[in-house]
């Protein structure tokens, strides 16, 4: 039959509605969007540039657009291509023609080398189709194919609305960086339900897979926001750091002065004593440029964006507030990933060491900390983007190593006048030695030999000594580590580094 | 009831509060030294302290109860 134009205007008002009239009103119950609102509020000026297979499926009942918007828009001026799920059509599940749609977009951003955006909130596969969209060739998997081909060629976010079912989930843990919405996105493999049939686990949906465990606990969601408008704002704030792909530097932005600059009064003297890195690192960077990634995910160590002067810098900073700044496995494993993100896209980064160590213990062991910590080396050593380490007030052991120490070419290693590098601190160390000379001591003698020889420990270690040794580039008081920063980012910016002649090296991981 | 842990393994340094003490969100409650640092234990809910059921010097692990607060 032919359609009039009157028809097409009926059939396209059809599509762009979304599914059923129930399913819009208990998606907005639950403070979900609809899919069209969604990426109007993403993109600028509130619209979508073009779409693609928007009559996918039309012939059938039921199925507007396949359950996917997938198309191109732009955000802070710079050309992104997006595809986003109807939860309004079977629960945004996917046929055979939603993963095509989704290949063909992911396509498009790997020939016009721009940022890929995957708004999901969808129940997993449709089983009625599987064969049509499971097995095959351009089957769900091959969205999983190219999403580990364009892994480090272009930035890929993953905005999780709602569910991220079974494969469904993968897509998620192939993005850079995953935003989640609070109560409502959620990540598993087998939905609670499965878990009780299959394994006979009783568990709730928040407690397995929930936005909230991901954020904190699994380390597989990197921002936990309260509602969308949040979860949107994150996804633009995180696109301001990215350049459009791996061939290009993020772009310098506009920037106002730190209002408070005082680092020095943050410095507790005690070396043992807690103090806030966060709050340091606020004082350092341009005002209000802190973005966290992975905030409440081992929160002894920060990842964040900042610009100083309107240089985008990723931060890898220790948090002696928390669990002493101690580096664990999953800390290890955060910066791994975090590191891993700024060298493929260009981004210099800034360690800011305070550093006791790796924990040491069974429980650590266990959790294989040497495969993790070794990741974390393994990542910092092979950026080549420019790398400032900055001593803070210590660096211990295999701390200094994964916090860029001299040894791994970073551009310059910095100390702060009270800084001290060893391979233990004094009171380990001085144990360490004269462990058998101490017992042997009279015990009214013991007191005054351990400080004595901490005494002797702590002027080999301090940070003149390592200087003179050239160990360390510059001795910088704390208030004037902004102004270093900028001078010295500046100039490594056309660093270059050649590689091995080897095709890739066998990562720890 | 909830509970307050221990966030890692290391020797209980000072327990601050006592049993009949009101604890605050984000409030102090105890310092562990472990790794040579000390490390502040935090409250994440308020509450009243009904048991403290580890002494100080006492080795803690990892997730041990500290606090049972109400």
């Amino acid at each position: 039959m032919v359609k009039t134009k009157k028809d097409h205007l009926a059939i396209q008002q059809t599509v762009e509605e979304g599914g059923a009239t129930k399913y819009h009103e208990s998606n907005r119950a639950k403070g979900k969007k609809f899919v069209r609102d969604r990426l109007a509020d993403l993109l600028d000026d509130g619209s979508i540039t073009f779409e693609d297979g928007k009559f996918a499926n039309n012939l059938a009942e039921g199925l507007p657009a396949d359950g996917v918007v997938t198309g191109m828009g732009t955000i802070h001026g710079e050309s992104v291509c997006f595809m986003a799920n109807d939860s309004t059509v079977k629960a945004g599940s996917w046929g055979a023609r939603t993963v095509e749609k989704i290949i063909r977009i992911q396509e498009t951003a790997e020939r016009l080398n721009t940022p890929m955006l995957y708004l999901v909130d969808s129940a997993g596969a449709r089983i009625t189709d599987q064969i049509d969209m499971f097995p095959g060739r351009r089957g769900a998997g091959r969205i999983f194919h190219n999403q580990i081909r364009l892994s480090g060629q272009i930035p890929q976010i993953c905005l999780l609305f709602g569910p991220s079912a079974a494969g469904g989930a993968y897509i998620p843990a192939f993005c850079d960086f995953v935003i989640m919405v609070d109560q409502n996105a959620s990540m598993y493999l087998g939905s609670p339900r499965m878990a009780e049939m299959v394994i006979g686990e009783k568990v709730s949906l928040e407690e397995m897979g929930g936005a909230k465990m991901h954020c904190s606990v699994s380390g597989c969601g990197d921002y936990l926001a309260q509602d969308e408008d949040e979860a949107i704002l994150a996804a633009r704030q995180y696109m301001r750091y990215m350049p459009k792909n791996c061939h290009e530097k993020p772009a310098m932005v506009d920037y106002t002065l730190p209002a408070e600059q005082d680092v020095q009064s943050l410095l507790p003297n005690n070396q043992n004593a807690p103090f806030d890195m966060r709050v340091m690192i606020k004082r350092i960077a341009d005002e209000d440029s802190l973005f966290e990634v992975k905030e409440r995910f081992a929160p002894e160590l920060l990842t964040a964006f900042i610009t100083i002067e309107g240089r985008v810098v990723g931060v890898v900073a220790n948090q002696p507030k928390v669990k002493g700044g101690v580096l664990f496995h999953d800390s290890a494993d955060k910066a791994a990933r975090f590191m891993t993100i700024c060298d493929a896209y260009n981004i210099p980064l800034l360690f800011l060491a305070d550093v006791p160590g790796f924990m040491i213990g069974t429980h650590v062991e266990r959790a294989g900390i040497i495969r993790h910590g070794a990741k974390m080396l393994s990542a910092m050593s092979s950026a080549t983007v420019p790398r400032i380490s900055v001593i803070v007030r210590k660096a211990y052991g295999a701390g200094l190593y994964a916090m860029s120490g001299p040894a791994f070419e970073p551009d310059c290693t910095l100390a702060f006048p009270e800084a001290q590098i060893a391979v233990m601190g004094p009171e380990a160390a001085v144990n360490a030695v004269y462990a058998n000379k101490i017992a042997e001591l009279p015990e009214d003698e013991r007191q005054a030999f351990v400080q004595e020889k901490r005494k002797e420990y702590q002027e080999n270690i301090d940070v003149y000594r390592l200087a003179s040794e050239m160990i360390i580039d510059e001795i910088i008081k704390p208030n004037e580590l902004r102004n270093e920063l900028i001078r010295r980012f500046k100039q490594y910016e056309n660093k270059k580094v050649s590689l091995p002649n080897k095709k890739r090296s066998v990562t720890p991981v | 009831m909830a509970t307050i842990t221990s966030t890692m393994a290391g020797n209980l340094w000072k327990v601050l509060k006592n049993v009949g003490d009101t604890v605050e969100a984000g409030e102090e409650v105890a310092i562990l030294e472990s790794m040579k640092m000390e490390i502040p234990i935090e409250a994440d809910s308020a509450g009243v302290v009904k048991q403290v059921p580890k002494n100080e010097g006492e080795f803690v692990n990892e997730g041990d109860v500290l606090f049972e607060i109400e």
